[in-house]
């Protein structure tokens, strides 16, 4: 073949690109693994994969600007046994049709909960406290103006929901508590390892409380788990962090209520349409707003690269992987 | 109260004033432009016998000698720096504060200033607002605060409450302080030049008095390093603050969360520009639901000197 890919394609330890992924990653992963990057044929994605299937045992695929992994392009790897993602989020990969081909999944486990778990709260304590709008006027030059600071709210005492009681709602709960919140939550099982009140969905536990932190996976049942209903509940004082996936929340009611004063505020680190964001929400002093940064920090993706390179390792040396997912 | 003649040195909380006004014979500092202060006071004088002075403007020497009917400062902030304590003791002025009321909100905004700062939320913010996202692809990475080494100067009521919420964020803890605190598993270091070598994060709060001016000097700068974060929510006195400017344009600190200055309201200005600072105006204490405490603590103080009882937080 033109691009010489058959002879490349025979070595056992060739890795599957379909997009490009972090510099960094990428020159970790090219050093000792065979990379296919898709993008860099001529060929379209599915002639492609045709072309090269027999040698594809492994994928590695990024979040953000991901194809959709799915029945067809699983169809054109049949030779396909695992994949490995930088993500904790599963919502990029059809993890029904993975499961019935044996396909099985590495993510990112547990090495960037901290991160986003401290997030969460710096978000939240942003929006209370009013810390950006504050920094904000102070680099514009205003400090000297009295009585243009709005006084914050206090944070301990007030009653915060976690939606999805998961590795990272659990760690936020925890430095949450430590601010004496008081924690509830909502998720799909309830847990009984932890003492904080349960609530049998999202609209009842808004209803008991001042803040939602939305910390759980993005699937079919969670689409839009923060609602018009549940928006009513929270109330107009309510405020909402969501670390989790844009469309958790209906962003369009969210922006629109955000607008209208009909909620407190908002910590927004995942939106519907990234990178686009809403307009309207750029001249608020209600909301802070973050490009899906939850788990940037040189810290995580030491981690998490290492992570990668361990699971692929294993996977090349008939090992168990490290981080396979083994709940959806 | 409604005779007690109660001088208000700035107009730091607005439902304090109303209170004031309302119980009080309440006469305002700023009514009088600097120049004309001695006329006020002069001509005020002999009707005022409380002041409620604040972080901002408290109450020294020459304020105290303009005030000869003086009974009572109740400052309405837990810092007294700015009120001259030898001279009270002195002339038996009563001096009260407003500790433990707003104890929470400080070591709140202490972790809140370490988590914004590390993880530039404030800069993340901005550059979504200024469209870079769109452009400019995603934001960098950032520096993780959760399980870093915490060191904390002063571990008194806001100090433990600082470390207690920073070991929920799986960090260890290392203070420094006059004395070694019983009943803590933090460790001492007696050398504050050794906890900030073995610190990355560092957090002052501790009182401004005569030994901790300037605490935070050159030699602690260089310990903490380009690494290292400081945040302050303390007094903006306690740190060099030309050498904290310097060395944070020249990259030998890492960062610093800052909520006081040494001269407040001005910030330095080249720290206006730097992605690895927060600045805040003095609003450690600045929630509605504390302001509102400590208001009500200062009246009841005031209260309660006019009825000849025990002062609830009496410091002199």
């Amino acid at each position: 073949m033109a691009d010489g890919s058959a002879k490349q394609g025979r070595n056992p330890r060739t890795v599957l690109l379909l997009r490009p992924t972090f510099e960094a990653l990428e020159d970790v992963l090219a050093k000792r693994f065979h990379l296919l990057r898709a993008w860099e044929s001529p060929l379209p994605l599915a002639e492609f994969l045709a072309a090269h299937a027999t040698a594809i045992r492994a994928l590695f695929i990024r979040g953000n600007g991901s194809v959709f992994v799915d029945a067809e392009i699983l169809s054109s790897l049949p030779n396909l046994e695992i994949i490995v993602t930088n993500c904790v989020g599963l919502d990029l990969i059809d993890m029904a049709e993975c499961a019935k081909r044996g396909v099985a999944v590495a993510n990112a486990g547990n090495v960037l909960t901290e991160d986003v778990a401290e997030y969460a709260v710096g978000l939240l304590m942003d929006v209370l406290r009013r810390i950006s709008s504050a920094d904000r006027c102070i680099r514009a030059g205003l400090w000297p103006i009295t009585g243009l600071f709005r006084l914050g709210s206090k944070i301990g005492g007030k009653r915060v929901g976690i939606v999805g009681l998961g590795h990272i709602g659990s760690e936020v709960a925890k430095r949450l508590d430590a601010f004496g919140c008081i924690i509830s939550y909502y998720s799909r099982k309830q847990k009984p390892s932890f003492s904080y009140t349960f609530y049998p969905n999202a609209r009842t536990l808004a209803a008991q409380n001042d803040v939602l932190i939305v910390c759980c996976a993005l699937n079919s049942d969670t689409y839009h788990i923060i609602d018009k209903d549940v928006m009513d509940g929270l109330g107009k004082q309510g405020i909402i962090i969501n670390v989790g996936r844009g469309a958790l929340v209906d962003e369009k009611e969210l922006v629109r209520r955000l607008m209208q004063g009909e909620i407190g505020g908002a910590g927004l680190d995942v939106f519907d349409n990234e990178p686009a964001v809403p307009r309207e929400l750029f001249t608020m002093d209600k909301v802070v707003l973050s490009p899906h940064c939850a788990v940037y920090t040189q810290e995580s993706f030491a981690d998490l690269f290492q992570l990668i390179v361990d699971n692929l390792e294993a996977f090349f040396s008939n090992r168990p992987l490290v981080s396979k997912v083994t709940e959806v | 109260m409604e005779s007690l003649g109660v001088l208000f040195t700035y107009p730091v909380d607005s439902y304090l004033e109303e209170e004031l006004g309302r119980r009080c014979k309440l006469f305002r500092l700023w009514d009088s432009p600097p120049e004309k202060r001695k006329e006020f006071l002069r001509a005020n004088s002999s009707q005022i016998r409380a002041v409620v002075g604040s972080a901002v403007v408290g109450a020294d020497s020459d304020l105290i000698d303009s005030l000869p009917k003086l009974e009572i400062i109740a400052s309405f902030s837990v810092g007294l720096d700015k009120v001259d304590l030898d001279k009270c003791r002195k002339k038996g002025i009563r001096v009260t504060n407003t500790p433990d009321v707003l104890t929470d909100d400080v070591a709140d905004l202490a972790i809140g200033l370490a988590i914004c700062t590390m993880r530039q939320i404030c800069q993340s913010d901005r550059f979504v607002r200024s469209g870079a996202w769109l452009t400019k692809g995603g934001y960098r990475l950032t520096s993780k605060f959760s399980g870093k080494r915490v060191g904390i100067i002063g571990l008194g009521r806001i100090g433990l409450g600082i470390a207690k919420r920073a070991e929920a964020f799986n960090c260890t803890i290392s203070y420094h302080s006059r004395t070694e605190k019983p009943n803590t598993n933090y460790k001492y270091y007696p050398n504050l030049i050794n906890l900030a070598t073995n610190s990355d994060v560092l957090f002052v709060a501790c009182a401004l008095t005569e030994d901790t001016y300037h605490i935070i000097n050159r030699d602690v700068i260089d310990a903490l390093g380009p690494k290292g974060v400081l945040v302050n929510i303390a007094r903006g006195s306690h740190v060099d603050e030309p050498e904290l400017v310097k060395a944070l344009v020249e990259g030998r600190l890492g960062g610093a969360g800052l909520d006081v200055f040494e001269n407040e309201p001005e910030v330095p200005e080249e720290l206006i520009g730097l992605d690895n600072v927060v600045l805040l105006p003095h609003v450690g204490s600045g929630t509605v639901e504390t302001r509102k405490e400590m208001a009500n603590l200062v009246l009841a103080n005031l209260e309660a000197h006019v009825q000849k009882k025990p002062l609830l937080t009496p410091v002199v």
